[in-house]
């Protein structure tokens, strides 16, 4: 690889006239630069994470003991004036709307912007030894239209949504009807949330094919896709799991607007329509959801595993292949998230063992990440160790979704904490992991400068141990009976709510860690280095400067057969 | 270069011993958490870290299945996993083994990983189908009762013994931590009409939503079945004791999800009839002997027609032939009704 590095550096000098970038709004606003894109992606998702992340504060606070202290009228909350919580419904109400615009923020305008967004505009075209992606210009859209889709998506909060004038859309994220039809919510609240969803499905659809397109004609000579590096595989099984599931979220929603606006009854029982129609579209785009928002992460830990255990990635076709099974199996499971619905027995049969097949390539992957560690000289950076903490909390969140996926289990765990217990282990614990192990492997890539190490270590173990405390305690409250989207609870339920607010307070002191990390490694500017990881680093962004220069590969790389992934 | 700062190592050397401790001792007391604390039948009980007391067969079968069987295997793969890491941890850092080894296939290995998990998965989706048929396989019902979502509260109905529109609805005293104490009753859990079922009976449960979905569960009985308008589920459940079973509204149905409980008073079939009778329906053994009445009376009807059939023979075969399907048809509701 060094010959090309060489190349590049070459290349780089002889461009450097033609390197002026442009000036500040024309370079941030119009910018049609993967990397800049990116950059303005992974500055969305932390702002944006900072929204949901206040949001769940609110619902852990209110949550920390039995009986209302936060959502009524003269609490703190109240007298920062953000809801309106004037009388009891009004409050009830807004607590509901704060825990649908926590997982909406979270997965649309959070994960997929860092993941998708954030680290696959900015290393994709360069590890596939492309000098840009396939359409520039498609891609400063996809980012706007996201903005727009969260401008959207906020306003939709401080607006009317109940029959009292109540505000925000109150029906969870799922957005079933009836609850998010006209007889749930009346307002024009929830007409703002398809409004949004229709942009951020946009957004992502035209990124999908921006990646598609990029990756299957923008590869390097020699990088076939079989050298391709894991992440860009990983973009490319998610772009595609976006591209075939989000017209069918787009339309289920259509159908709900027209339903809403319009007099159709697709989803009214009382004009033929059925409401549980809504369910299927709705998980056949949300399941492989889930796995638009894990895969990446794969392929991040994947390259991080491999880095610092000085090894190449154990099993890289079966690597590979296990995402495209993981892809594929994940489209055709949807119904495990509607045991309780009264579906027949055949049914309900053939989606607990389809469910159950998805965790086997999981396994290949995680039994294969620990045996690109074994044998290996591993040096324990930051980025390594939010990376072996995923794999041990991914395998946590995974192996409770196995349980999940017994129907007769799920009939007594349906909608109860376990629940939020299993999908926080695979998401926040998991996915955000991956996200953080992300920056901290490619901070000095992307921005030129050293982070300091004893702050990114704090920020990883006060976060491992603060999502454990708020998330474990949730699997015995789910075996209790404790349902979701609850403001309040019996007393039975006290203990372990009060461990897991504890847990939530320690992980805001570990993002506030994270906070001062970033700040103090703008402050300080210590100069980085083109590649900080040694022999390890193999892939091509490796071979470029820190930053990389504004447009890389003037002069393309050749891949070469005996260079691993 | 050096990656490693002192205090990135210090860290996570202190980190892995404290994952490794917590996870011992988390799987332990896991394991003990049944005798840990005395839970009370019906409702959940305060630090618990399992499942509610089963009020069930189908539910001890369900906890059998995750207590015995999951649960060993999800912790066995986790330790497994996290010995794994430890091991990596402390025989392959960089100092341990300064040179790495270069192997990145081996066939034999990858068959195992894959193959063992389908093997687990084939003994767990057994006995997984075998308990959801258990579910699916609904016993004749003794009792049919009809649980109706609205917001905020559930509408009872027994559609075969008369009795309709019981509303039931959170207690006042049960709204406030403190006034529920004093009452002695279950805060957010108290409502004022119960529904009341025999014990030892097979209670079918029919639910359907009046506005938004609601969904109708008692953990205690391990069944839980949405409530959606338009559509009419159905689940079972035979409650092996007398007592009060509470669950909550499962699926968000708008401001009150969290206040519209669900109560299951189980008693003995006398005051169960006692119930029926007083809320002005008829008991089974009443609709029963009734049907019976109806069906004697239609058998004397048909032998008087068929004596006087012998004066109008045309006249004798229309009203017999009349009489035989009204008989036909009571007693066929007193042989459902009698199961």
């Amino acid at each position: 690889m060094s010959s090309h590095a060489a190349s590049h550096d070459h290349a780089v000098h002889a461009h450097e006239d033609h390197e002026h970038k442009p000036g500040f709004f024309a370079r941030w606003v119009f910018t049609t630069n993967h990397k800049d894109i990116g950059t303005l992606y992974l500055i969305f998702a932390i702002f944006a994470g900072l929204i949901g992340g206040a949001f769940s504060g609110l619902i852990r606070w209110e949550l920390a003991e039995p009986g209302l202290q936060v959502f009524m009228k003269g609490s703190m909350l109240d007298q920062m004036g953000l809801f309106n919580l004037s009388n009891p419904d009004h409050a009830k109400h807004a607590y509901n709307s704060v825990v649908t615009a926590h997982a909406v923020i979270m997965i649309f305008f959070m994960v997929m912007p860092a993941t998708m967004g954030g680290f696959a505009n900015w290393f994709v075209p360069i590890m596939i030894g492309s000098p840009d992606m396939a359409f520039p210009r498609l891609n400063n859209i996809s980012f706007w239209l996201l903005v727009a889709a969260f401008v959207l998506l906020c306003i939709s909060i401080f607006t009317p949504s109940g029959p009292g004038g109540e505000h925000g859309f109150a029906g969870g994220w799922t957005m079933y009807p009836p609850m998010s039809s006209h007889t749930g919510s009346p307002g024009p609240a929830m007409d703002l949330v398809i409004l949004s969803f229709h942009l951020a499905g946009a957004s992502s659809i035209l990124g999908s094919i921006n990646f598609i397109t990029t990756i299957f004609n923008m590869r390097a000579p020699g990088m076939t896709l079989h050298r391709m590096p894991l992440f860009a595989w990983s973009v490319l099984v998610t772009a595609f799991l976006l591209l075939l599931s989000l017209p069918v979220l787009a339309g289920a929603i259509t159908m709900l607007l027209t339903d809403r606006n319009f007099g159709t009854a697709f989803f009214d029982p009382t004009g033929g329509g059925d409401p549980v129609m809504f369910q299927h579209l709705f998980w056949f785009f949300g399941h492989p959801e889930v796995y638009i928002l894990i895969l990446p992460g794969f392929g991040i830990i994947s390259h991080i595993v491999s880095t610092f255990s000085k090894k190449p990635v154990f099993g890289y076709l079966a690597m590979a292949y296990a995402m495209v099974a993981i892809g594929f199996v994940g489209f055709i499971v949807w119904a495990h998230h509607m045991y309780t619905v009264g579906l027949s027995f055949d049914l309900r049969a053939y989606f607990v063992l389809a469910t159950m097949v998805i965790a086997v390539p999981t396994g290949v992957k995680v039994f294969s990440w620990i045996a690109t560690m074994w044998g290996g000289s591993i040096s324990f950076t930051v980025p390594m160790q939010w990376a072996i903490g995923f794999i041990f909390l991914f395998t946590v969140g995974g192996v409770t979704g196995v349980v999940l996926s017994n129907a007769a289990v799920d009939y007594s765990l349906q909608d109860t904490y376990y629940v939020v217990a299993h999908f926080h282990y695979v998401l926040s614990l998991g996915a955000v992991f991956s996200i953080f192990a992300g920056f901290y492997y490619w901070f000095e890539k992307m921005f030129g400068v050293k982070y300091n190490k004893w702050l990114g270590g704090a920020h990883f173990w006060i976060m491992f141990v603060g999502v454990n405390l708020i998330f474990f305690p949730q699997h015995f409250l789910g075996l209790q009976g404790m349902p979701r989207r609850y403001i309040d609870y019996p007393v039975g339920f006290s203990y372990w709510n009060m461990i897991s607010s504890v847990g939530y307070a320690i992980t805001a002191v570990g993002v506030v860690v994270f906070l001062i990390m970033c700040l103090e490694a703008a402050i300080v500017r210590r100069k980085g280095e083109a590649n900080p990881w040694g022999e390890g680093a193999t892939t091509l962004e490796w071979t470029l400067s820190s930053p990389p220069p504004y447009h890389q590969f003037s002069e393309l790389p050749v891949i070469k057969e005996d260079d691993h992934h | 270069m050096g990656i490693k700062g002192l205090f990135g190592r210090g860290l996570f050397k202190a980190g892995s011993g404290a994952i490794a401790t917590l996870a011992l001792s988390a799987a332990m007391t896991a394991r003990a958490f049944a005798d840990d604390v005395k839970q009370t039948l019906g409702q959940p009980t305060d630090k618990a870290m399992g499942w509610q007391l089963a009020g069930s067969d189908l539910k001890e079968k369900t906890e059998w299945f995750y207590n015995d069987l999951l649960f060993p295997v999800i912790t066995v793969i986790c330790l497994f996993v996290l010995a794994l890491l430890v091991w990596i941890v402390i025989r392959y850092n960089k100092k341990s083994n300064p040179v790495p080894a270069k192997f990145s296939h081996n066939t034999l290995i990858e068959i195992v990983w894959t193959v063992v998990p389908v093997l687990i998965l084939v003994v767990i989706a057994i006995f997984s189908l075998g308990l959801l048929r258990d579910y699916n396989n609904m016993p004749k019902p003794d009792v049919v009762v009809k649980a109706t979502g609205n917001q905020w509260f559930w509408t009872y109905d027994f559609p075969e013994l008369g009795v309709t529109d019981v509303e039931s609805r959170l207690r006042e005293d049960a709204k406030d931590v403190k006034t529920a104490e004093k009452a002695g009753v279950p805060y957010l859990l108290e409502v004022d009409n119960p529904l009341i079922v025999p014990v030892n009976k097979v209670v079918h449960v029919q639910t359907t939503g009046a506005d938004v979905i609601h969904s109708f569960t008692i953990p205690a009985f391990g069944f839980k079945i949405d409530a959606i308008p338009g559509r009419l589920n159905n689940t079972w459940f035979k409650a092996k004791k007398i007592g009060t079973y509470y669950g909550q509204c499962s699926e968000l149905c708008g401001k009150d999800h969290a206040y519209m409980p669900i109560e299951i008073k189980v008693v003995s079939e006398a005051d169960f009839d006692a119930y029926i009778i007083a809320q002005g329906g008829k008991t089974r053994a009443m609709l029963a002997s009734e049907a019976a009445a109806s069906a004697a009376a239609a058998e004397q009807a048909a032998a008087a027609a068929a004596q006087s059939a012998e004066a109008s023979a045309p006249a004798a075969e229309a009203s017999s032939s009349a009489a035989t399907s009204a008989s036909a048809t009571p007693a066929g509701n007193g042989a459902a009704a009698a199961h």
